[in-house]
């Protein structure tokens, strides 16, 4: 059934994904992880086209990329790796348009899958995808998509502290959390609110329901700008001021700053 | 986005097929029952010999084309869904029409009624397949007010080039339906030029900045793909016809639109010429629709390094 569950309820659980974009280093162990499981999970495998070839290619639900972000009045232009995967939206386009009753949206948590068993593979789902999130399987005729790991979350033959998707267990630095993002109390929910998470293409109109945490604005040595010093008169001792200053500012190595502003959003 | 030959063929061809259904059954509503039953055939055996090979061609890009069965199912939410049931439905009026317009059955006094339906079903076929693509808030150059009418207008245009040269072949060119076919060609040439002012004039108002979110920090660039060779979003919503091949290509639409009207126009003089007509209205609905799929651009090219959308 494609229409959309009627999730409008207060409390509606809505399992997602919060990803840290300040601590996320890059290094793909989630996409690895994910494609690790996934190909023997739920809608296995997920197959790779010409795996030993020059121009391999294949599904993967879980994607890395990579942006350089020049900021304003900042000299070094900085890194972002970025996670891109399923948001698991509240009003997804690729559900509703599914002809089959393929593409579905779980009324029960939101998660949003495909059936590979009554996907026609028709392609029409990832055109209407803002994210890219969908890719088609082509040896296998059908659409592939992240499952939230629906076959890790529930599974009561692993322990409970496994019971968590394959690209957050497997995150070396804690930069993807999975929670309910229904319920205002989660520990996720808690995240995105202290750290002013975001949705990425909110304009589309699709609600996502896995949130971005922005990265926090810079403080190391190299890029803090330097604080404004009063202007002095230019006098010798003026000099021998500014002059002690600057060695010694060299000389100790930058404190940690209290006032940092941790939302992401630069001062000035 | 990348323009799969199955889904050009079948947009072209069904539709072309479905504009000279809508033609003959208000025709036969006009007229009543045709003059000659060897035209009747024909002319029906084109139109839905034209919707039957697109709508097998659509299911040629499917992974799963046994299970095409299953698209019928979910009308409620999906155009995809509801363009394939009127598809099927449109049928049944359509061979109904079929055999009493040619007079192989008998029933005159039902042939104003079932032609009117056949018309109307073709005309809410080719509605729901414009809808499927003018329905996508992620393709702009789709997301547009003149979608459906070009498509409609398309169908419109090569059926009635169609039916003119049909009917010129039997020897019953009728002036009437070559000015029709006329000014359905000249029409659809005004509204794709409206069409291509509206998307190159839409704001792009997605950026590279809000898809990744990291605007709030500055400006972004594409560092870094998440992989060595191109994958399926690349290939399928990252195709993009070179800038100055689509400046050319929407010349050659318009060219091909504007020979097709006139060698509609010669053949007030010489009949058989409506043949090539057609041919060359059928051959600028095909240049059209892949430009139409090859010139739009999806947001989630955002992603990989594409600015705006």
């Amino acid at each position: 059934m494609t229409s959309l569950p009627d999730t409008s309820m207060p409390g509606q659980k809505k399992l997602g994904l919060v990803i840290d974009l300040d601590t996320c280093v890059g290094c793909q162990a989630c996409a690895t992880s994910c494609k690790e499981w996934n190909t023997q999970g739920y809608s296995a495998p997920l197959t790779d086209t010409n795996p030993q070839g020059a121009d391999v290619t294949g599904v993967w639900l879980n994607r890395i990329h990579g942006y350089e972000v020049k900021e304003l009045g900042q000299e070094q232009s900085r890194i972002v790796h970025f996670p891109r995967s399923c948001l698991h939206c509240e009003t997804p386009a690729c559900v509703t348009v599914c002809p089959t009753g393929a593409s579905y949206k779980r009324a029960e948590d939101g998660i949003v899958l495909v059936n590979p068993e009554t996907c026609i593979g028709c392609k029409l789902c990832s055109w209407a995808c803002p994210y890219g999130a969908r890719e088609y399987d082509q040896s296998h005729g059908v659409m592939k998509k992240c499952t939230l790991c629906v076959d890790r979350i529930y599974n009561e033959n692993f322990a409970e502290e496994d019971r968590i998707p394959a690209c957050v267990k497997a995150c070396p630095t804690g930069a993807r959390h999975f929670g309910d993002l229904g319920d205002p109390k989660s520990a996720v929910s808690q995240l995105v609110e202290e750290r002013r998470g975001y949705d990425l293409l909110p304009d589309m109109g699709m609600k996502p329901v896995n949130k971005y945490l922005p990265p926090r604005a810079r403080r190391d040595a190299t890029t803090v700008k330097a604080e404004a010093l009063p202007k002095g008169d230019g006098s010798a001792l003026d000099r021998l001021f500014a002059w002690a200053d600057k060695a010694l500012s060299r000389a100790t190595p930058p404190k940690r700053r209290d006032d940092v502003d941790y939302s992401g959003k630069l001062e000035g | 986005m990348h323009p799969a030959y199955s889904v050009i063929l079948f947009t072209t061809a069904s539709g072309a097929g479905y504009g000279l259904l809508a033609l003959l059954g208000i025709t036969g509503f006009n007229h009543g029952q045709a003059s000659s039953i060897a035209f009747a055939l024909t002319a029906m055996i084109a139109a839905l010999g034209l919707v039957t090979i697109g709508l097998l061609s659509s299911t040629f890009h499917l992974g799963h084309p046994e299970r095409a069965w299953r698209a019928f199912s979910q009308w409620r939410s999906s155009w995809l869904s509801r363009e394939g049931v009127a598809a099927v439905v449109a049928y049944v009026p359509a061979l109904v029409f079929g055999l009493v317009w040619s007079g192989l059955v008998e029933a005159p006094r039902w042939i104003g009624a079932i032609g009117l339906i056949t018309a109307l079903m073709a005309a809410i076929t080719v509605y729901c397949t414009a809808k499927i693509y003018q329905t996508l808030v992620t393709v702009r150059a789709w997301n547009q007010p003149l979608t459906v009418p070009v498509y409609m207008l398309f169908s419109l245009s090569t059926g009635a080039t169609l039916l003119t040269a049909i009917a010129a072949a039997f020897g019953r060119f009728q002036p009437f339906q070559a000015m029709l076919a006329i000014a359905a060609l000249l029409a659809v040439a005004v509204l794709k030029v409206l069409y291509w002012r509206a998307i190159d004039a839409a704001p792009r108002t997605h950026s590279i900045e809000a898809a990744t979110g990291l605007g709030r920090i500055g400006a972004v660039s594409q560092w870094e793909l998440p992989h060595t060779s191109e994958n399926f979003v690349q290939r399928e919503m990252g195709y993009a016809v070179a800038r100055k091949h689509a400046e050319m290509l929407r010349k050659l639409v318009l060219l091909l639109l504007a020979i097709a009207a006139l060698l509609m126009l010669v053949s007030l003089a010489a009949p058989l010429l409506s043949m090539i007509a057609a041919t060359v209205s059928l051959a600028a609905a095909v240049v059209e629709r892949w430009l139409f799929f090859a010139e739009a651009q999806h947001v989630s090219s955002l992603y990989y390094g594409a600015t705006t959308a």
